[in-house]
């Protein structure tokens, strides 16, 4: 339990503490609203740098654990049960206290499921659905492995583009507030705006706290073999197939986490959130992080999602993401921020002017 | 459903399949150069639709076609020269991202220069009605231009590999990279050569089929996948086995149609992809060129 470990929470605290009061006072509060969003962007990301960072594992599939998060909860918590109220199951489900009974927008009688047991459920299904595709798909290796996982993402794009349930091309809308605590509700509505920032941001703090717990842990001791060598985590015992499913699983719920959230944030959830190019937009957030770099991924994937959100970049939003993406891979596979690369340009630059003298 | 009606979504399938079967050899190619699956390989056919359609306002059509393969030709070479060439024995992970961003930068150009637009080139002969009627089937003259062309694409592949020297010093490459340098081989151009080539016949393959299939700035990625599926199934680097696996896979796609909604055509094909992966990593017709690609891998 050094120091040194906690002491990158504390400045990050201090920052998100910092950022609430700068745009306070600047009366730019509005853009609170989309630092709430790049918050919940943010899990996905720091679940995939875990996977891509640690375990050396790619995945071009993970909008499609966001969206099946989101849409499952926004369906869950819209769907009208009324008519099925007869039923032993809903019945069932209102003793449990699962259900909230209410008025649509037209007046009728409406019975949906709560915020609560909605969330827990998506996130249980994601980690089953997770289990269930990681556990073949992680044999794979490279090339197979990127296939298989942008497959995935297209299957998920393609089902809820075409299914009627999920609300098709125009997505779900209309998607209720999330009340955690009495008094404290995951909703876009502009008083409540402050809190709803310090409750996403609060979350991607807890979740970096105990994902660092498990970094330094055995587990992630166990990654960091897996992504050095395979064969030689092996023969020291490791059982890399179940490390890695793990943090499949792991980063997958993260992804989901993030995707019920921001869809109960927005009140809605469309298709465009499982397009292939929200995962490569994830994936180059870990890429210009510094792949095994949290602290990296976190802090350029929020100012970039902050960026793309207020519209920064245009028309030419994802080109900006795959420009990024190549660059980097090619002048700095290892990230932008780190401290050495820094020294290197400033280094060539010393060089170069002191050639005319030499 | 009337046996007319089958045969009518088999010579669908067919020529969806033969455009899938000249993605998977395109993967092939590059593949075997350079251990490389260039990701952006399905943008070199939307590239060459693109292009064509825009020249044929200007130029006869055979003339456009021809400009619009050369111009991608020399957008492969590009590729190559700026983005692989100088990397030095980059990791597998560094590659696929790489080619991501590439492909995404690509159809992101595409759609900044031609916009959301739906295009497509006139028919090669005749028009959209035009039909060779055989009994109650009617088959669209287009559709033996597709499968002529892919034909003749797999034939001058056979042929280049087999019999003509450079073809031979590119195998020489993609078999031993240093003995074939220490033969005299410039295995650097090789490698721009086989961006070139895959290129190429990309690109011939984005023009014929654009009348049937028409051709939109994102419509690399699907093909890349179903490309990909066709590798997985037939090999990389065998081009008549590659043909064979994009038959099956485009005939399997069309009939799919009968049970499901057309909406989820791709997810068929997807889900085949991840079927073979999960249960014959070894490819269908299991040969040696796919096995070596999981132990590079």
């Amino acid at each position: 339990m050094s120091r040194s470990r906690y002491a990158p929470l504390a400045v990050f605290a201090a920052l998100i503490v910092l950022v609430q009061l700068v745009t306070g006072a600047a009366g730019k509060s509005q853009y609170l609203t989309q630092l709430t969003m790049a918050g919940y962007y943010a899990l996905p990301i720091v679940g995939l740098t875990l996977l891509m960072g640690y375990a050396g594992q790619i995945s071009i599939g993970h909008a499609g654990f966001f969206a099946i998060g989101g849409y499952l909860s926004g369906f869950l918590t819209t769907y009208n049960l009324h008519e099925l109220s007869g039923h032993w199951w809903v019945r069932a489900a209102a003793w449990l206290r699962l259900l909230s009974a209410g008025q649509d927008a037209f007046g009728s009688p409406s019975l949906v499921v709560r915020a609560w047991p909605a969330c827990i459920a998506a996130l249980l299904v994601i980690a089953l659905v997770a289990y269930l595709i990681g556990k073949p798909v992680l044999r794979l290796k490279g090339h197979f492995l990127a296939m298989a996982t942008l497959g995935f993402g297209t299957i998920v794009y393609r089902l809820v583009l075409g299914s009627s349930l999920m609300g098709a091309a125009d997505g779900i809308s209309d998607v209720p507030a999330f009340h955690l605590l009495p008094g404290l509700a995951i909703s876009g509505k502009a008083a409540v705006r402050v809190s709803n920032y310090y409750i996403a941001w609060g979350l991607v703090l807890i979740t970096v706290l105990l994902l660092g717990n498990l970094i330094h842990s055995r587990v992630g001791r166990a990654l960091r073999a897996i992504h050095g060598a395979e064969e030689a985590a092996t023969a020291s015992g490791i059982d890399i197939q179940e490390a890695k499913l793990k943090m499949f699983v792991l980063s997958a719920v993260l992804a989901a986490l993030g995707g019920v959230l921001l869809t109960h944030y927005n009140g809605g959830i469309g298709p465009s959130e499982a397009s292939i190019l929200k995962s490569v937009r994830m994936v180059a957030m870990v890429a210009i992080g510094g792949m095994a770099n949290l602290w990296g991924a976190l802090i350029m994937g929020a100012l970039l999602n902050f960026l793309s959100m207020r519209g920064s970049f245009g028309s030419y939003d994802d080109a900006v993401f795959g420009g990024i993406l190549v660059l980097i891979m090619l002048f700095s596979p290892q990230g932008l921020l780190r401290a050495d690369l820094a020294r290197r340009v400033l280094g060539a630059v010393m060089r170069r002017r002191k050639e005319p003298v030499t | 459903m009337t046996f007319a009606l089958f045969l009518q979504y088999l010579v669908a399938g067919v020529t969806y399949g033969a455009i899938y079967a000249i993605v998977a050899i395109g993967f092939g190619i590059v593949y075997n150069a350079t251990g490389i699956i260039n990701f952006a390989q399905g943008e070199f056919v939307m590239l060459g639709g693109m292009f064509a359609v825009t020249l044929q306002a200007y130029v006869p059509l055979p003339v456009a076609v021809l400009l619009a393969v050369l111009i991608v030709m020399g957008v492969g070479a590009l590729v190559e020269i700026l983005f692989i060439r100088w990397l030095d024995r980059p990791t597998v992970l560094r590659m696929i991202v790489i080619t991501i961003g590439l492909s995404i930068g690509m159809r992101e150009l595409a759609l900044l220069v031609w916009g959301e637009g739906v295009r497509s080139l006139p028919y090669f002969t005749g028009d959209a009605v035009t039909a060779l009627s055989v009994g109650d089937v009617h088959v669209s003259p287009q559709v033996l231009w597709v499968l002529g062309t892919v034909g003749v694409i797999v034939a001058f592949l056979l042929f280049f590999f087999g019999q003509t020297r450079l073809g031979r010093q590119m195998r020489a490459c993609a078999a031993n990279r240093d003995a074939a340098r220490l033969c005299g081989i410039d295995a650097r151009g090789m490698v721009t050569l086989s961006f070139v080539l895959a290129a190429g016949i990309g690109a011939l393959a984005g023009c014929v089929v654009s009348p049937i299939t028409y051709v939109q700035y994102d419509s690399g990625t699907n093909l890349a996948i179903k490309g990909f599926t066709v590798a997985v199934l037939g090999g990389l680097g065998n081009s008549a086995a590659a043909l064979g696996g994009g038959l099956i896979l485009g005939v399997i796609e069309s009939l799919s149609i009968l049970v499901l909604p057309a909406a989820y055509k791709d997810v068929v094909a997807i889900a085949i992809l991840l079927a073979i992966l999960v249960f014959r990593p070894a490819g269908i017709f299991g040969n040696a060129a796919t096995a070596r690609l999981q132990e590079h891998a």
